[in-house]
């Protein structure tokens, strides 16, 4: 039964995916999507959605939305921060690869969460060890090289958020 | 009015890319170009794509732009970060100036 | 001296962008506006950079990133041309680019991580 639900959960996202590429949407294009999104869902199974149920929950879709501007202020920072930088006579720069720690456990959230790392001011995730909950971060400025005080300028910002989306 | 906004969103999106691969030429290690590079031509790619959206409209050369912009976001920093993972296992050491490499002690 | 060597990038920097945006160039494409080939030059100009840190970059690690960075650089390219030459089609090149760069990326990341490609 779960897994049913994870393929047919993966045969939409395919099927929208197949009309978009195909854009101004008619019925021949549609019958060939519903054909190969059926087939890459019976072949696929339940690899890639693992818990069907998270799609059910409103509040994820709220939080989503929420999560989409703060990530576009953030790299737009992000740019302006690499361009003052990379201008500068003198390269301001101080870099250094830092321990953080995070509590997210699923690999979606763990993904998203590196992501996001990488795309905000001065941070760029370089490895993740999953089992203790640690990231390896390369900070261009950096301020603390503890790891609960790295924690907090670099990982605070986007674990609540990402804790209520995908958790 | 909609292309004017996306000449705008364009010009924006250049002087982001030319900034990145700047950074590219002048940053003194592997990690910091990286660094710099993905950053800023990612942002400035999505720019360009927006802007060609906003000369499209919904026709299917602008929501396959729109597809692209997500298509490159979730993908430009699994590469970086792949690529960075890479050349620390192959042994390139961190610029001069470097503060601490945690990762090198938990590696050993 | 590193002052001087600042300001010597800048003035050649500043001097091809004023070639770019005030002189006339021949092209073999007919452009829809004059403002979007310009753009165009400017790409190229950030492609160069990168194309400078693949032939001088010390390790083959700095070479994988310029690859990287040029394979995104090209769906800038495509952008661009569908918008001035007004064929939609060329956005669909974007898309292929962009999946086999990002495959070949993680390849030569694997290489440089010293694994099997089989793993």
């Amino acid at each position: 039964m779960k897994k049913r639900k994870s393929s047919f959960i993966l045969f939409l996202l395919a099927l929208i995916i197949w009309m978009i590429l195909s854009w101004p949407p008619d019925l021949e294009h549609l019958i060939v999507g519903i054909f190969i999104a059926a087939f890459v869902a019976f072949m696929t199974g339940d690899m890639f959605v693992k818990r069907p149920y998270v799609f059910k929950h409103l509040s994820r879709y709220v939080w989503f939305a929420y999560y989409i501007p703060v990530f576009i202020w953030e790299c737009i920072k992000a740019n302006i921060d690499v361009a003052y930088r990379v201008s500068h006579p003198n390269l301001p720069i101080n870099p250094g690869i830092v321990k953080v720690k995070t509590s997210l456990k699923s690999d979606t959230g763990l993904t998203f969460l590196a992501n996001s790392i990488t795309l905000t001011p001065g941070t760029m995730s370089v490895d993740i060890d999953q089992e203790k909950g640690y990231l390896y971060i390369h900070w261009i400025d950096v301020k603390e090289t503890d790891i609960q005080k790295a924690t907090e300028h670099i990982v605070y910002r986007f674990e609540d958020i990402l804790k209520r989306i995908f958790e | 009015m909609n292309e004017i906004i996306g000449v705008i969103f364009i010009t924006i999106g250049l002087v982001f890319n030319f900034f990145g691969c700047l950074g590219l030429v002048r940053l003194p290690d592997v990690y910091n170009r990286l660094q710099a590079a993905t950053k800023s031509v990612t942002l400035g790619t999505c720019s360009i794509l927006f802007g060609l959206f906003l000369f499209k409209g919904f026709t299917a050369g602008g929501i396959k732009a729109i597809l692209c912009i997500g298509f490159l976001i979730l993908t430009a920093p699994v590469s970086a970060h792949a690529l960075a993972r890479g050349a620390h296992k192959s042994g390139v050491k961190l610029c001069k100036g470097s503060v601490c490499d945690k990762y090198a002690e938990d590696d050993k | 001296m590193k002052i001087l060597r600042w300001l010597i990038g800048l003035i050649l920097i500043l001097g091809i962008l004023w070639v770019i945006f005030f002189c006339d160039m021949p092209s073999l494409i007919e452009w829809q506006s004059n403002f979007l080939k310009r753009c165009f030059l400017v790409l190229f100009l950030c492609s160069v950079f990168c194309l400078w840190r693949i032939l001088r970059g010390p390790s083959s690690a700095d070479r994988a990133v310029a690859i990287d960075i040029l394979g995104i650089l090209v769906l800038g390219f495509c952008a661009i041309l569908g918008v001035a030459t007004g064929r939609s089609w060329y956005i669909d090149i974007g898309i292929a680019w962009a999946l086999q760069s990002f495959i070949s990326t993680l390849a030569l990341a694997k290489y440089l991580e010293g694994r099997d490609f089989d793993e």
